[in-house]
C-alpha cells in the first residue's frame, strides 16, 4: 500500500487521494473523472448492505481479526494496511491485560434466524402508494434487521445471542430530495413513523426502534441519494445528497482536486446527513472545521415543508441560526437531502508524525501550549500509557532483522538513555498538511513546544500507525467479544484546566465500579485527548473489561458506562462532544441544558412534527 | 438524609458485632531498645500516586499556585500594596506556618516520646486491625486523619503510633500558641506539624495560604492531613460540636474533582486519666489558662512521677468521601466558576460538611473506650459528698452492665474481681476522691463551716475534675436519658406528648451533646429502644409508661442530667433578673458564676457543675439558637438581650417562673 510520500509520480489529485484513502483499499482511482457530477458513481456501499458488511459486527465481511493455527493473531483482507499482516503480541496483550484466553471462546449464532425477527406492522396504504410512486422498498427480514440497530456495545450483543423487540416494518430507498418529500408526505397521511438510516453507524442507540411504537416503522435509507450535484470551485463550495458516505465523497470530490477534509473515525461508512444530524467531528478539525463550520446550505424534509434558507451568504445575522436546529437534531424533525458543504484544493504534502512523553501530564501540558499558540496540526492526538501499550500490541510481525533491531535502539534510547518510565511514557501522534515548505515549519514548531514539555520526536511510522489503528480498533471489539471481552469507547469535551483530572477520575471510577460489580480482571480502562480547541479539548476513552464469572454482562457494561457517564459531567466534561445524545444518554439532557432550554426543544419539535412522525424518540 | 449517610449511630451496629483487639504498643518498648526503636528503617506506606517532594518545593508551589496568586492580586486591588510586597507577606505567613518533615527530627521525638510515655502510662493500646484498614487506605487515596482532642498528648500520640506501625507521619494543623514555644515549636514543625493562627477571620491572604498550603498537601498526597473537628481540647473530655471551616478546605479537592476519593479516619483516643485534668478544671472556673511555654512544659516535669493510667487509640474504619457524598451531591456546581476561585460552599454542600462533621463525631464516640473509672465518676457525682466502699463496688458493677447494654465500649480488666478494679481506678484518680475507713469521698465536707467563696471554688475544681470523666460516656446516655427526662417533664405519657418534649430538650441541648442533624425522630426511637430492651420503658405507638423494675436506671438516669439541667435552669434564671441588660459573652459568664456561687452559698442548689463555663456558654449558644436571645454586632462587638416575647413559655417548659411584674417597675 503506497504512502503519501511513497510515489512521486502521481499527479496531485491522485496523490492526495492515496493519502486519503491510506488505510482504506483504493476503490476507483481509476474511475473517469468527469466534470458532470450528475452521473451517480457506484456508492462503495451497495444497498443490500450485508453483502459487503457483516451483519452482526463491525465493517465490511472480510475484514476481521483472527487467531490463526499456530494462535498467532492476523488481520484478514486486503482491504487496510494491516490486513493480512501477523500480529503477534496481540494474543499476550489479550491474555495479560483481560486475562482472557484462547481456550475460552465464546461465538456468535452463525447467521440470523429470520423466524426470530418480530413480524412486519404493515400499513397497507402506505405501501400501496409507496409502490404506486416507484420508490424502491424492501420488508426482507435482513434488510430490516440490519437498520434496526447501530454499534452499541448491547446491539451487538443482541445480534450475535437475541432478536430486537422492534424492528423498522419496512425499508424505503429514495433516489433523490423529492422522493424524500413524497415519503414525508405519504407518511403523515397514512401515520406512519419515518426513522431516517444513513451509515448505520450510531454509538448511542439513535437508531433502536422505540419498543411500544404501534404505527408501522418506516426506515428512510438515504444511501441511494449519494451524488456530488454540483461542485462550485469559485466559492469552494459542493452540493452533495446527505446519503453519500465519507469515503465516496472524499474520493469523489479528490478526483477533481478537492476535498471536503472531515474526517470521522467512522468515513467509511457514516454519511454526510447523519453527520449533519449528530454535529459530527472530523480528525483533521484543526484545519477544515467541525461539521457546523462546513454546512453552507441545507435542504431538509420535515412534515410541516422543506426548510432551508434562501442564500448562502458566509455568515448571517437573522436570528438564531435555523440550521442549528436541524445540526444535532438527530432525526427528531427531518430528513437531510441536500448539503452544501465547503470544499477545499487538495493539500498538497501531508506529513504524519509523533512525539514521545515522560508521562501524560506533560503530554497534555504540551497539547495546551499548542492550542494556546493556536498552531494545532491538522490533527494532534495524544495516548495515555496504557493505549500506547495497546498500540505496541497491533504492532506487525517485523519484516526484517534491520528494522527489530532500529526497534530495539529506539526502545533503548528513550527508556534507557532518556529515562522514560515504560509504563507511564505516553505518545502523541501528529498530521500535518498543506504546502510542503509551510508543513516543515509547522512541523518544527510543534516539535519545538513539544521538547519544552520533555518530548522526543518518534517517527512517522509511529504516528501513522496509531491513526491506522483508528479505523482497526472498531474491528478489535469483535474478536473480544469472542472471547468474553466486551468493551466500548465513549468521549467528552472539557476545558482545558480540567482534562488531566477527568482523566484520572473517570479511568480509576471505572476500575472501581468493574471491582465493585464482581468483574474478576482489572479493565482496560484509557483514555485519549483526540482534538484540541481554544478552551478546552475532547478525551475519548476506551474501556474493556473480561466478563467471565458475570451472568448479565450487558447490565454490567451499562451501569459501569453510566457511572462513567455521572463521573465525567461531575468532573465539568460535556454530554457528549461529537457521538450525540440519542437515547443513551436522555436522561441526562435536562440537566445539561435547563429545564427551559428542553423547552425550547421541544416547542420546535412540537411546531415541525406535531405527530411525531419522525418518532425514534432521540434526545426528548 | 437518611439511608446513604449510614446509621451514625454505630453503638447498636457495633455491639453487636466483634471489636477489634487491641495491642500494647509500649509492651515492646518496655522490652528493647529506644534507641534501636528511633534508628529503625522507616520506610512508611505511601499513597501510590506520591510525587516525592521536599516541605521548601511545597511551598513554592503554594505560592504559584493560581489560587493564591489569584487572591494576592485582589489584595492588591484593594490596598493599592504592589504585588510582590503581597507575596512576600504571604511567603512570610508560610514561612510562619509551614511544617518542616525532618526524619531526624522524628527519631529525636520517638526516643525522647518512648521515655516519656513509658513513664507517664501503664498501657498505650491501638487496634491494629484500624491500623492494617488505615495502612491501605493511605495507599490508595489522599488520608485526612481526624482525632478527639482531650489532650495535648493527641497530635504527639499520633505520630509515635504511626511511626511505631510505619506508617506515613502526618502533617498535623496546630494552635499557634505552640509555635510560641522556643525549640518544642520548632522540633514540632519539623515533626510534621503546621500553625495556625487561632483566630484569622478576615485576614483573607492568611485564609488563602492556609487552606492552600492544606489542599496542596492533600492533592499530592504529600502526608496524611491530621486535625481536630473539635477544633480544641475538649475541657470538659465531652465531644464539642464540630468546627466545619477546616473540614470544608480539606473536602474542595474532591468536590472539584482534583482527587479521585478522600479518606477520613475518625479516631477516638480514650485517657483513663487526662494529663491536664486539674488545669481545665480551673480554666473553666475561669482561672485563665497558662500561656504554652518551653519553661512551663519543663516545670510540668513533675508530672513524670505520676501514673495516668493506660491510652486506648481506636482508628476508626476510614470514610470514603465520594461514598459518603454519592447520591447527595451534584458536584457540577463546580463547573462554571474557574478552579482558583473559591466559592462560597453552596446550601447543600454545607449542609454535607456538617452532616460528616457530626458523623465523624458520633464515630468518635462510639470508638472512644471507657475506664472503670469514668463509671464510678458518674457514680460519685450523684453521691457526694460520699458514699460507702462496697455500694461503690456494687454500683459499679451494675452501672457497667448498663452501659455495656446502651453500647458502650468498656475496657475491663480481665482477671480482677470487683473491688480490685474499683480500687486501682480509685488509686489512679487518688487527686480528686479519698478512700476514709470505707467511705469514697468526692471533697472533705466539713460541713461545720460556713461555705465561702473559696471552698464553693475548691470543690468546683473537684467536682468538674470527677465530672469531665464521667463525660467521658454522656453522649452514649443523652438519647435514653432525655427520653426518661422528657416522660417526667411531659404533659401526659402520651408518646406525642413525650416526643414533642424530648425535641424540646434535644434542641436546648444541642449544643451539649452530640446529635446527629435532623434525625429528631431517630434519636427519640434509638433512646426508646435501648431503655424498652433494659426493661426501663414499656410503650406503645401511643403510651409510654415508666416500669417498676426499671426504676434505679430511670433515678440514675434523671440524676446523671441533672446537673446540665440545672445548669441551664440558672443560666436562665440569672437572664432573666435583669432583661432590659444587654451581655457580652465575657460579662455573662463573669456575672452568672457570681450568681451561681451565691445560690450555692445561699443552700438553693448544690450544682457545683453550673459553675463551669463551658456549660454556660453552651446555654447561652443554645438560647440564642432557640431565639431567647437577640444577638446584636455594634462595632465588632457582639451583645445580647432578652428577647421577651418567647420568655414565658420557654420558662414554663423548663419549670420555672418569670418576674414579670417587675418590669414595669424598672421602666418607670
Amino acid at each position: 500500500m503506497a504512502t503519501a510520500e511513497g510515489n512521486p509520480m502521481s499527479d496531485s489529485s491522485q496523490r492526495r487521494l492515496r493519502v486519503l484513502l491510506g488505510h482504506l483499499k483504493p476503490r476507483a482511482a481509476q474511475a473517469t473523472s468527469t466534470s458532470e457530477h450528475k452521473a451517480p458513481a457506484s456508492p462503495s456501499i451497495p444497498r443490500k448492505r450485508q453483502e459487503l458488511l457483516k451483519w452482526n459486527g463491525w465493517g465490511y465481511n472480510d475484514s476481521k481479526f483472527t487467531f490463526n493455527k499456530k494462535g498467532q493473531a492476523e488481520f484478514t483482507g486486503k482491504r487496510y494496511k494491516l490486513s493480512g499482516m501477523v500480529l503477534p503480541s496481540l494474543r499476550e496483550w489479550m491474555e495479560k491485560t483481560f486475562g482472557a484466553s484462547l481456550d475460552q471462546k465464546t461465538t456468535s449464532r452463525a447467521s440470523l434466524n429470520a423466524s426470530d425477527a418480530p413480524p412486519a406492522i404493515l400499513n397497507e396504504g402506505f405501501i400501496q402508494d409507496i409502490k404506486a410512486m416507484g420508490i424502491p422498498f424492501s420488508h426482507d427480514v435482513e434488510d430490516r434487521v440490519f437498520r434496526a440497530h447501530g454499534h452499541c456495545l448491547h446491539e451487538m450483543f443482541t445480534l450475535r445471542e437475541g432478536m430486537f423487540k422492534r424492528i423498522p416494518d419496512i425499508i424505503v430507498w429514495p433516489q433523490c430530495h423529492e422522493d424524500v418529500v413524497r415519503i414525508v408526505d405519504l407518511a403523515c397521511k397514512h401515520n406512519v413513523c419515518i426513522i431516517p438510516f444513513g451509515g448505520g453507524t450510531s454509538v448511542s442507540n439513535a437508531l433502536e426502534c422505540p419498543e411500544d411504537e404501534k404505527r408501522t416503522i418506516v426506515s428512510l435509507d438515504t444511501s441511494q441519494m449519494n451524488r456530488i450535484l454540483w461542485i462550485d470551485e469559485k466559492n469552494l463550495t459542493a452540493h452533495v445528497e446527505s446519503g453519500i458516505t465519507g469515503q465516496d465523497l472524499e474520493r469523489q470530490l479528490g478526483e477533481s482536486g478537492y476535498c471536503t477534509g472531515h474526517e470521522p473515525d467512522s468515513m467509511e461508512f457514516s454519511t454526510l446527513g447523519g453527520w449533519v444530524a449528530t454535529r459530527a467531528s472530523g480528525m483533521k478539525k484543526n484545519i477544515y472545521g467541525n461539521i457546523e463550520d462546513l454546512v453552507v446550505h441545507l435542504k431538509v424534509v420535515t412534515p410541516k415543508g422543506v426548510v432551508e434558507k434562501s442564500c448562502q451568504g458566509p455568515r448571517m445575522s437573522t436570528g438564531p441560526d435555523i440550521y442549528h436546529f436541524i445540526m444535532g437534531s438527530e432525526g427528531t424533525l427531518g430528513v437531510v437531502t441536500e448539503v452544501t458543504i465547503k470544499i477545499r484544493p487538495l493539500p498538497e504534502y501531508q506529513k504524519y508524525g509523533s512525539v514521545v512523553f515522560p508521562n501524560f501530564e506533560q503530554g497534555v501540558a504540551c497539547l495546551r501550549e499548542v492550542a494556546k499558540q493556536r498552531c494545532a496540526p491538522a490533527s494532534i492526538r495524544l495516548m495515555d500509557n496504557a493505549q500506547f501499550q495497546f498500540g505496541h500490541a497491533l504492532k506487525p510481525q517485523v519484516a526484517s532483522i534491520f528494522t527489530s533491531f532500529l526497534d530495539g535502539l529506539k526502545k533503548f534510547y528513550i527508556t534507557k538513555f532518556k529515562g522514560f518510565d515504560p509504563n507511564r511514557l505516553c505518545v502523541a501522534t501528529l498530521l500535518f498538511e498543506g504546502d510542503r515548505e509551510k508543513v516543515l515549519q509547522h512541523e518544527k514548531q510543534v516539535y519545538d513546544i513539544a521538547a519544552k514539555f520533555g518530548g522526543l520526536a518518534a517517527g512517522e511510522d509511529n504516528g501513522q500507525r496509531g491513526y491506522m489503528l483508528t479505523f482497526v480498533i472498531a474491528y478489535l471489539r469483535d474478536l473480544g467479544m469472542d472471547y468474553y471481552v466486551i468493551g466500548e469507547s465513549f468521549e467528552t469535551s472539557v476545558p482545558w484546566d480540567r482534562v488531566l483530572d477527568l482523566c484520572r477520575n473517570v479511568k480509576e471510577r471505572i476500575v472501581r465500579e468493574c471491582k465493585e460489580r464482581g468483574v474478576q480482571f482489572p479493565p482496560l480502562s484509557t483514555c485519549r485527548v483526540t482534538q484540541t480547541y481554544d478552551a478546552g479539548a475532547c478525551v475519548y476513552f476506551y474501556f474493556a473489561f473480561n466478563y467471565r464469572g458475570i451472568s448479565d454482562p450487558v447490565h454490567v457494561y451499562e451501569e459501569i458506562e453510566f457511572a462513567a457517564r455521572e463521573e465525567i459531567l461531575a468532573n465539568g466534561g460535556s454530554l457528549s462532544h461529537h457521538h450525540g445524545v440519542g437515547k443513551l444518554r436522555k436522561q441526562w439532557l435536562k440537566d445539561s441544558i435547563s429545564d427551559v432550554g428542553i423547552g425550547m426543544l421541544r416547542s420546535v419539535k412540537n411546531f415541525v412534527d406535531p405527530n411525531n412522525i419522525f418518532g425514534n424518540r432521540n434526545l426528548l | 438524609m437518611t439511608a446513604a449517610m449510614g446509621s451514625p449511630y454505630a453503638q447498636r451496629e457495633i455491639k453487636n458485632k466483634k471489636r477489634d483487639v487491641f495491642e500494647d504498643i509500649l509492651e515492646e518498648r518496655r522490652q528493647s531498645s529506644d534507641l534501636r526503636y528511633a534508628m529503625k528503617c522507616y520506610s512508611p506506606v505511601i499513597y501510590r500516586n506520591l510525587v516525592p517532594c521536599k516541605p521548601s518545593v511545597l511551598k513554592t508551589m503554594v505560592l504559584h499556585s493560581d489560587q493564591l496568586q489569584y487572591v494576592i492580586k485582589q489584595i492588591s486591588l484593594e490596598s493599592g500594596e504592589t504585588c510582590d510586597v503581597i507575596q512576600d507577606q504571604a511567603a512570610e505567613i508560610l514561612d510562619e506556618m509551614g511544617q518542616n518533615l525532618n526524619l531526624a527530627a522524628i527519631r529525636m521525638f520517638a526516643l525522647t516520646l518512648s521515655k516519656i510515655f513509658k513513664t507517664l502510662f501503664q498501657k498505650v493500646c491501638v487496634n491494629e486491625e484500624g491500623i492494617q484498614r488505615l495502612a491501605q487506605a493511605i495507599h490508595e487515596h489522599p488520608v485526612v486523619l481526624l482525632p478527639s482532642h482531650r489532650s495535648y498528648i493527641d497530635f504527639l500520640m499520633m505520630s509515635y503510633v504511626l511511626y511505631t506501625y510505619d506508617l506515613a507521619l502526618p502533617v498535623i494543623a496546630a494552635g499557634m500558641d505552640f509555635m510560641s514555644m522556643k525549640i518544642v515549636g520548632e522540633l514540632l514543625r519539623m515533626s510534621g506539624a503546621f500553625f495556625m493562627r487561632r483566630t484569622f477571620r478576615g485576614n483573607k491572604l492568611y485564609w488563602a495560604v492556609f487552606a492552600e498550603y492544606v489542599k496542596t498537601m492533600l492533592r499530592n498526597g504529600y502526608a496524611p492531613v491530621e486535625f481536630f473537628v473539635e477544633g480544641q481540647r475538649s475541657r470538659t473530655c465531652k465531644t464539642i460540636n464540630p468546627k466545619f471551616g477546616l473540614l470544608s478546605v480539606i473536602m474542595e479537592p474532591f468536590f472539584k474533582g482534583e482527587v479521585f476519593d478522600t479518606y477520613l479516619v475518625p479516631i477516638s483516643i480514650s485517657y483513663e486519666r487526662v494529663l491536664e485534668e486539674s488545669l481545665y478544671a480551673y480554666e473553666l472556673l475561669g482561672v485563665p489558662k497558662p500561656k504554652e511555654s518551653t519553661s512551663g512544659l519543663l516545670k510540668a516535669r513533675k508530672i513524670l512521677s505520676e501514673n495516668f493510667g493506660s491510652i486506648h487509640v481506636f482508628f476508626g474504619k476510614p470514610m470514603s468521601l465520594r461514598s459518603l457524598a454519592s447520591g447527595k451531591l451534584n458536584r457540577s456546581q463546580y463547573n462554571l466558576i474557574p478552579r482558583y476561585l473559591s466559592q462560597k460552599p453552596s446550601e447543600d454542600i454545607q449542609r454535607f460538611i456538617s452532616d460528616v462533621a457530626y458523623k465523624v463525631e458520633l464515630h468518635q464516640i462510639a470508638n472512644m473506650v471507657l475506664s472503670p473509672g469514668a463509671l464510678i465518676a458518674a457514680i460519685l457525682l450523684q453521691n457526694f459528698p460520699s458514699l460507702s466502699y462496697n455500694v461503690l463496688v456494687d454500683k459499679t458493677m451494675w452501672l457497667k452492665e448498663l452501659t455495656e447494654a446502651f453500647g458502650g465500649y468498656l475496657e475491663w480488666p480481665d482477671n480482677m474481681s470487683a473491688s480490685k478494679v474499683v480500687r486501682s481506678s480509685l488509686d489512679l484518680h487518688s487527686n480528686i476522691t479519698k478512700l476514709i475507713d470505707g467511705e469514697v469521698f468526692l471533697f472533705d465536707n466539713n460541713t461545720n463551716g460556713v461555705l465561702t467563696e473559696e471552698l464553693v471554688f475548691s470543690r468546683g475544681v473537684s467536682v468538674l475534675m470527677c465530672a469531665a470523666y464521667r463525660n467521658q460516656m454522656v453522649n452514649i446516655y443523652a438519647r435514653p436519658a432525655l427520653v426518661v427526662l422528657a416522660m417526667k417533664m411531659a404533659q401526659s405519657s402520651k408518646s406525642e406528648d413525650v416526643y414533642k418534649m424530648f425535641d424540646f430538650l434535644r434542641n436546648l441541648f444541642s449544643k451539649e451533646f452530640i446529635f446527629f442533624p435532623g434525625f429528631e425522630k431517630k434519636d427519640f426511637e434509638e433512646g426508646c429502644f435501648l431503655l424498652s430492651k433494659c426493661d426501663v420503658i414499656q410503650g406503645n405507638p401511643h403510651e409510654m409508661v415508666l416500669m417498676e423494675k426499671g426504676s434505679s436506671t430511670t433515678v440514675f438516669l434523671l440524676k446523671m442530667f441533672h446537673p446540665f439541667f440545672e445548669g441551664y435552669q440558672l443560666a436562665f434564671r440569672h437572664l432573666v433578673e435583669d432583661m432590659t441588660r444587654k451581655w457580652t459573652e465575657k460579662q455573662y459568664i463573669s456575672t452568672v458564676r457570681s450568681f451561681v456561687t451565691q445560690c450555692i452559698i445561699d443552700g438553693t442548689t448544690t450544682c457545683y457543675e453550673a459553675l463551669s463555663s463551658d456549660i454556660q456558654k453552651n446555654a447561652l449558644a443554645s438560647f440564642v439558637h432557640l431565639g431567647l436571645l437577640k444577638v446584636n454586632k455594634l462595632e465588632g462587638q457582639i451583645t445580647f438581650t432578652v428577647n421577651e416575647t418567647n420568655i414565658e413559655d420557654f420558662a414554663g417548659k423548663l419549670g420555672l417562673q418569670v418576674p414579670t411584674k417587675k418590669l414595669p417597675v424598672a421602666r418607670l
